[in-house]
C-alpha cells in the first residue's frame, strides 16, 4: 500500500509520513488509513487554518521527533497516588507501573494495543467518534499514529468511589515523541472522577499528541480534571478531549495548564441526546515565552442541553494565550442553554492574549451568550487590599488567586481543588521570588 | 493624634485641596461636612495613600510621623483605617480568606507573627455576630453581590477586627436605610475609646444623630472653613452650605 503524500510537504510532514508508514500495520488499519488521508489533505495546521490561526503548528514543528514502537525500559519510582493509577509512559501503557489490582469490580482497563488487536467494531467506533474532532488535523494525526493508550470501561450503574488517574508521563531526554489515545467508556448510570495527569519526569523538549475520548452513557455523572504540568521551553504538546455524551448526563472537565513551550488543549464535545449538561473550565498559568491555546467546540446537537465554559488565563513575561470557543446549536436543539466565558489577566507589558468566542445558532428557542475580557489587575481592588494592610505583592497575589478561583471553585473533587490551589500558590510564590 | 498642616493636593492640573489644616485628638470623634465636590473623599484617599493624587505642599502627621510618604499598607500597619464610601468587590476571594490575610499582614508588619487560624476565625465570627453579619456571608467572595447595607457592615466589621488607632469613615451613611444606619453607628460607637480617634466624613447631618461628634468641621473649596461643636451640624442642616460656597468667585 502506498502512503498518500501531502502536496508541498514540509520536512516535518515528510517525517510524519514515515512515522505513519511504520505505524499503519499496528492495528485498526482502516481507522489509521482514513485518519492519515484526512491529515494528508490538510497537512500540519498553520495560521491560514482558522482554528489554528493563533497557534501555527507548521511553523513550530520543524523537526519531528521519532515515535517509539515499543515501551521504553524506563522504570521510574512514582509518588503514591490517592487515586487508582493507570500509567502511560513514553507512549505506551505500563501495567507494571499501574494499580491494576486496585481497580474496583466493574472497572476494566486494557491497553489500546490489545484493544485494537481485538478489532471490536464498537470500540473502534467509540475510539474515533465520527464527526467529533475529525476535521482537526492533529486529532486525525493522533488516530493515524497512536502508539498505545488505555481503554477503561466502567460498568453501567457503577459509582466508582476512588478517582481513576490516567498518568501520561514522558521520561524526558532530547526531543522525543509520544502519541497516545485513551478511551473511557462510562456505562449508563455510572458515576466517576477521572484525573488526567500529564508530566515529564525530566522536563525537556518533547512532542506529544494525546487524545482522551469519553463515551458517556445516559444518566451518568462524570468529572474529569486534568493537570498539564510544565515542560521544557521547546516542548510542543497537544491534548485533545473528545466527548460524546448521551442523554440526561452530567459531564464536567477542568484543566490546569502550567505552561512550558507550546501547549494546546482542545475540546470537542457533542450532545448525542437530550437533557444533558457539560461544564468546561480551566486555568492557564503562563510566564516566560509560554504559549497556551484553549480551543473548544461544543456541538448542541440535541435539545434541552446546558453548556458552561469558564476559562481563566494568567499571563506574565512574554507569554501568549489563546482562547477560541465555538458553540454550535443545531436546528432542533431547542431550549439550549449555553454560556461561555474567557477572562485573561495580563501581568506584564510583554504578554498577549487572543480571544475568539463564537456562537452559531440554528434553533430559535435558545439562551446563549459569551463573554471575553482581557485586562490588568484592577487599581481600585489593589488599593482596597493595600489599605487593609496587604503589601502590594501580596495584594496582587490575592487578586490573582481570586481570579483563578472563579474557575477552580467549579471543581467538585475537593482534593483536586486543593491541589490546583496549591499549584497556583506555588506559581505565585515563584513569581514573587523572581521579582 | 492626627495633625494635617496646610495640605495641598492636585489631580493633574486640578487643585482639589488648597491648604487644608485639621487636628484630631486621641479619643475624639471629628466630623467633616461639606457640599459635593469639595474634596472630602480626596482627603480620605490621600490620607490612606491612594495613587493618582499629587501632594504639592503640607503634611499629615499620625502620632507625630508624616504618613504621606508611606505605602498604603504601611499606613494601615500604623493604625490608619479607611471605611470606603464604595467598598470594592473582590470576586473569587472568600471574605474570611481576605480577613485572615489582612489581620495577619498587619500583625506581621508590627512584628507580632501570624495568629492561629482557629482563634482568628472565632474572633471574626464573634465580631460578625455583634454587627448582625450573617456568618454565611464570610464564605462568599468579598463584597461580590453584597447589598449596600451588607457592604457597609463589612467595612465596620473590618474596622472592629483591625482595631485601628485612627479611622476615617467616608460617607458611611450613603445608601443605608435607617436600620442599617443604626447598626453601623452602634458598631462605631462601640469602638470609641480614649486612644482612638475618628474622622467621620458625611454630607448629611443624619449620621451625626447616631454617631455624636465632639467637633464638626465645615469643608468647602478644599479647605476647612469653620470648626465648631455638634450644634454646627444642626445649623448646616437648616441653612445648607450656601454660606460657604458663595464666596467662590
Amino acid at each position: 500500500m502506498s502512503v498518500q503524500a501531502i502536496e508541498t510537504q514540509t520536512p516535518a510532514e515528510a517525517a510524519l509520513a514515515r512515522s505513519f508508514a511504520a505505524m499503519q500495520d499496528k492495528g485498526a488499519a482502516e481507522l489509521r488509513r482514513a485518519a492519515w488521508a484526512a491529515f494528508s489533505r490538510k497537512g500540519l495546521p498553520n495560521r491560514r487554518v482558522e482554528a489554528w490561526h493563533y497557534t501555527d503548528l507548521r511553523a513550530a514543528l520543524r523537526v519531528v521527533a521519532p515515535l517509539g514502537d515499543a515501551p521504553t525500559q524506563a522504570s521510574p519510582v512514582l509518588e503514591k497516588s490517592r487515586a487508582v493509577r493507570l500509567v502511560v509512559l513514553d507512549g505506551f501503557f505500563r501495567p507494571d507501573l499501574s494499580d491494576l489490582a486496585a481497580l474496583p469490580d466493574g472497572v476494566a482497563a486494557q491497553s489500546l494495543r490489545e484493544t485494537l488487536a481485538g478489532a471490536d467494531a464498537d470500540v473502534l467506533a467509540a475510539l474515533a467518534p465520527s464527526g467529533l474532532g475529525g476535521d482537526d488535523a492533529v486529532v486525525a494525526l493522533n488516530a493515524a499514529l497512536m502508539q498505545d493508550g488505555v481503554v477503561v470501561r466502567i460498568a453501567p450503574g457503577l459509582h466508582v468511589a476512588r478517582p481513576l488517574e490516567l498518568a501520561i508521563l514522558t521520561s524526558g531526554g532530547p526531543a522525543h515523541g509520544a502519541c497516545t489515545r485513551s478511551l473511557i467508556v462510562a456505562g449508563d448510570g455510572s458515576k466517576a472522577c477521572v484525573i488526567e495527569r500529564s508530566k515529564a519526569l525530566a522536563p525537556s523538549g518533547a512532542q506529544e499528541n494525546h487524545a482522551l475520548v469519553f463515551a458517556v452513557g445516559s444518566n451518568c455523572e462524570i468529572e474529569h480534571v486534568a493537570r498539564i504540568a510544565p515542560q521544557g521551553d521547546d516542548a510542543i504538546r497537544v491534548y485533545s478531549l473528545l466527548l460524546a455524551l448521551a442523554g440526561n448526563s452530567d459531564f464536567k472537565s477542568f484543566g490546569l495548564i502550567e505552561g512550558g513551550g507550546l501547549v494546546r488543549r482542545q475540546i470537542f464535545a457533542r450532545f448525542e441526546s437530550e437533557d444533558s449538561r457539560v461544564a468546561f473550565d480551566g486555568v492557564s498559568l503562563l510566564r516566560a515565552r509560554h504559549h497556551a491555546d484553549i480551543t473548544l467546540f461544543i456541538d448542541h446537537a440535541s435539545a434541552r442541553c446546558v453548556s458552561r465554559e469558564r476559562f481563566r488565563t494568567i499571563l506574565d513575561g512574554e507569554a501568549t494565550g489563546v482562547f477560541q470557543g465555538k458553540v454550535v446549536v443545531r436546528p432542533g436543539a431547542q431550549k439550549t442553554d449555553g454560556a461561555m466565558q474567557s477572562k485573561a489577566l495580563l501581568l506584564s507589558e510583554g504578554a498577549a492574549m487572543n480571544s475568539k468566542p463564537e456562537l452559531e445558532i440554528f434553533a430559535d428557542d435558545v439562551v446563549c451568550g459569551h463573554g471575553a475580557t482581557c485586562g490588568r489587575l484592577d487599581a481600585d481592588q489593589l488599593f482596597y487590599l493595600e489599605a487593609r494592610g496587604l503589601p502590594r505583592r501580596e495584594a496582587e497575589g490575592l487578586l490573582i488567586e481570586g481570579f483563578a478561583n472563579e474557575a477552580i471553585d467549579n471543581v467538585s473533587d475537593e482534593a483536586a481543588r486543593e491541589e490546583f490551589s496549591a499549584a497556583l500558590r506555588a506559581w505565585l510564590a515563584a513569581r514573587e521570588n523572581n521579582q | 493624634m492626627l495633625e494635617i498642616k496646610n495640605l495641598h493636593v492636585s489631580i493633574g492640573d486640578r487643585k482639589i485641596l488648597e491648604g487644608l489644616s485639621l487636628s484630631v485628638k486621641a479619643g475624639e470623634v471629628a466630623a467633616i461636612m461639606g457640599p459635593n465636590g469639595t474634596g472630602k473623599s480626596t482627603l480620605a484617599y490621600v490620607l490612606a495613600g491612594r495613587e493618582g493624587y499629587e501632594v504639592t505642599e503640607g503634611e499629615a502627621l499620625l502620632d507625630g510621623e508624616n504618613i504621606l510618604g508611606l505605602e498604603p499598607h504601611q499606613r494601615a500597619a500604623r493604625g490608619l483605617f479607611l471605611a470606603f464610601q464604595y467598598p470594592v468587590e473582590i470576586p473569587g476571594v472568600a471574605t474570611m480568606t481576605f480577613l485572615k490575610a489582612a489581620l495577619n499582614a498587619q500583625r506581621r508588619a508590627r512584628g507580632e507573627g501570624e495568629a492561629p487560624t482557629p482563634d482568628l476565625m472565632k474572633r471574626v465570627r464573634a465580631a460578625a455576630k455583634g454587627l448582625g453579619v450573617d456568618s454565611e456571608i464570610l464564605k462568599r467572595a468579598l463584597n461580590a453581590g453584597f447589598s449596600g447595607g451588607e457592604k457597609k457592615r463589612m467595612e465596620i466589621l473590618q474596622m472592629a477586627l483591625l482595631a485601628p488607632r485612627f479611622a476615617i469613615l467616608d460617607e458611611t451613611d450613603s445608601g443605608l436605610d435607617i436600620d442599617a444606619l443604626r447598626v453601623v453607628a452602634d458598631g462605631v460607637n462601640a469602638l470609641r475609646a480614649k486612644d482612638r480617634a475618628f474622622l467621620v466624613i458625611t454630607h448629611y447631618q443624619r449620621l451625626l444623630n447616631y454617631i455624636r461628634p465632639d467637633t464638626v468641621h465645615v469643608m468647602a473649596r478644599g479647605r476647612i472653613m469653620r470648626t465648631g461643636g455638634p450644634e454646627l451640624a444642626l445649623e448646616l442642616e437648616k441653612n445648607g452650605y450656601r454660606d460657604y460656597v458663595g464666596e467662590a468667585a
